[in-house]
């Protein structure tokens, strides 16, 4: 841990806030992937079924 | 074309078009500024270009949403686009009624307001001049807003969001040229800027608005 | 082969599929490496002490705040003249994105502002012009969502993508003459002279790199999302057919 003098509060806020919003943005984006993707396959499924019967 | 300025502009006057109620708007809006500030006379004449300009520029987008919507409603907006007028002058023309029919009497309205926000006395003459010159853009701007959301349910709160970022250079100008001229400073050079944008904008939004127009109307 | 064959879905589907693990990883890697180096390697500077390290945040957040909507520009040019979908869809993926950054330079700019220059928010240009910029992302997110017609939402949020970067170009140059501002001037410039010292320098180029991969990952997953939920409407609309 490097010595942050009297400034430490912010920096490390700074950096606590970025980093969680870049996080929460990455999370969003893979986990609305994850469920578009498994939405698709489903749907898709239902429909070569359809087809099939 | 006259055809269509002379309907919009009756249809405005007549009843529940809307005319006088951005007036009537800016006006409570500029008496209700010394409740929120205080009635020290200095600070509310410090600050009244800016409040003038701010009020007038929130009472026309008030009255944005009339500017496409009856007619997008009642289908009168499919038969102007088989009209044989491009759909830039109808663009052109909503934008010029809208000024007619809020920009204009909220610039003449301006000046006396003034004196209810103890307005310095150099200040009376910049202020409507800057008015007069700004609020065609914000009229012409916010044609292309209006045919941006004309196809969005309850699209009002919409439209204001898309256009008042677009405002913020209108806004800085003109209150600039107020500030100044009520400060008794120079104010050509804002001006200068404020007239060549608005006169940008008055050249290139109707081919926006009717580009959104078209779109909506697919 | 050329740059337009990625405008088809399918092939747009398979190379970013394959490009996409690959880039995240170098995303990861680089903004990592930029940022750890920042943090513990680099010396205080002699004025600001150790707030200079909120500079490997705040400046590459910035740089890409700005170049996202350039890119969504670009994107949205494309649709328009040769209607590609995946480019519009581009475009809607990288506005999150482009605000989150905007959010980020905003955020840590107030952390260092209030140290360096007493004051949490300064009127100043460039401070200003980044909260017109994430007012911007605001309304064309908002416009994306409010337009159920995909063609027409795509046709619409890209002239306003157009107008907006004119009238934000505008604000820019109206704001320098309404004020002229506390902000030192550029700081990652070529021209050498304005520049940071090398040693802050090096690292915020890794994480410029790293935040520049971040950007082009994050944009390819979210498109691909968009691809799959446009495909998901014409499955279910066959679905309902059959």
């Amino acid at each position: 841990m490097p010595e942050l003098g009297k400034y430490a509060a912010e920096v490390l806020s700074a950096y606590g806030i970025s980093l969680t919003l870049l996080a929460g943005l990455v999370l969003w984006s893979v986990i609305a992937g994850r469920r578009m993707r498994a939405r698709l396959a489903k749907a898709e499924d239902e429909l070569a079924k359809g087809r099939g019967a | 074309m006259r055809a269509l300025l002379v309907r919009d502009l009756s249809l405005s006057v007549r009843a529940g078009g809307g005319f006088g109620l951005a007036l009537a708007f800016f006006l409570i809006v500029i008496a209700l500024v010394p409740f929120a500030v205080g009635p020290a006379t200095t600070t509310l004449s410090l600050i009244a270009p800016g409040i003038l300009w701010l009020g007038a520029l929130l009472a026309c987008l008030l009255s944005l949403d009339r500017i496409l919507a009856l007619d997008w409603e009642d289908g009168s907006l499919d038969l102007l686009a088989t009209a044989p007028i491009p759909m830039e002058g109808v663009a052109a023309i909503k934008a010029l009624a809208h000024w007619v029919t809020t920009g204009l009497p909220l610039t003449l309205a301006a000046p006396g307001l003034g004196v209810l926000l103890n307005l310095a006395p150099e200040g009376f003459l910049w202020l409507t001049l800057s008015l007069a010159v700004g609020t065609p853009a914000l009229s012409a701007i916010g044609t292309f807003g209006a045919a941006l959301t004309v196809g969005v349910r309850r699209g009002g709160l919409l439209l204001s969001l898309i256009v008042l970022p677009l405002y913020v250079p209108v806004l800085i100008l003109g209150s600039e040229v107020a500030r100044r001229g009520a400060a008794g400073m120079e104010t050509e050079t804002a001006l200068a800027l404020l007239g060549a944008l608005t006169l940008g904008s008055l050249a290139a939004m109707p081919f926006a608005a009717a580009a959104a127009i078209r779109i909506n109307l697919r | 082969m050329s740059l337009w064959e990625y405008a088809n879905p399918r092939r747009f589907m398979a190379a970013s599929g394959a490009v996409l693990p690959w880039i995240s990883g170098l995303a990861a890697v680089l903004v990592a490496l930029g940022l750890a180096w920042g943090f513990f390697g680099t010396p205080d500077d002699y004025r600001q002490g150790s707030t200079v390290k909120i500079f490997y945040l705040h400046v590459p957040a910035a740089m890409i705040a700005i170049n996202a909507w350039l890119m969504m520009l670009v994107a949205s040019l494309i649709w328009l003249i040769r209607r590609h979908h995946v480019s519009a869809l581009a475009a809607k993926a990288a506005a999150p994105v482009g605000l989150t950054m905007t959010l980020v330079t905003l955020v840590t700019g107030a952390i260092w502002g209030q140290p360096m220059w007493g004051t949490w928010w300064e009127w100043d240009p460039r401070l200003t012009s980044f909260l017109i910029l994430g007012l911007f992302y605001l309304g064309y997110l908002a416009l994306w969502e409010a337009i159920d017609d995909p063609d027409a939402a795509a046709d619409l949020t890209s002239v306003l993508c157009l107008v907006g970067s004119v009238f934000a170009i505008l604000s820019r140059y109206a704001l320098v003459f309404w004020n002229q501002g506390l902000h030192q001037g550029a700081s990652l410039s070529l021209d050498k002279e304005q520049n940071v010292a090398d040693v802050f320098w090096w690292p915020a180029m890794v994480t410029l790199a790293g935040f520049v991969c971040l950007f082009v990952a994050l944009v390819l997953l979210r498109t691909r999302t968009e691809i799959r939920a446009r495909r998901l409407k014409a499955v279910v609309a066959r679905a309902r057919m059959s």
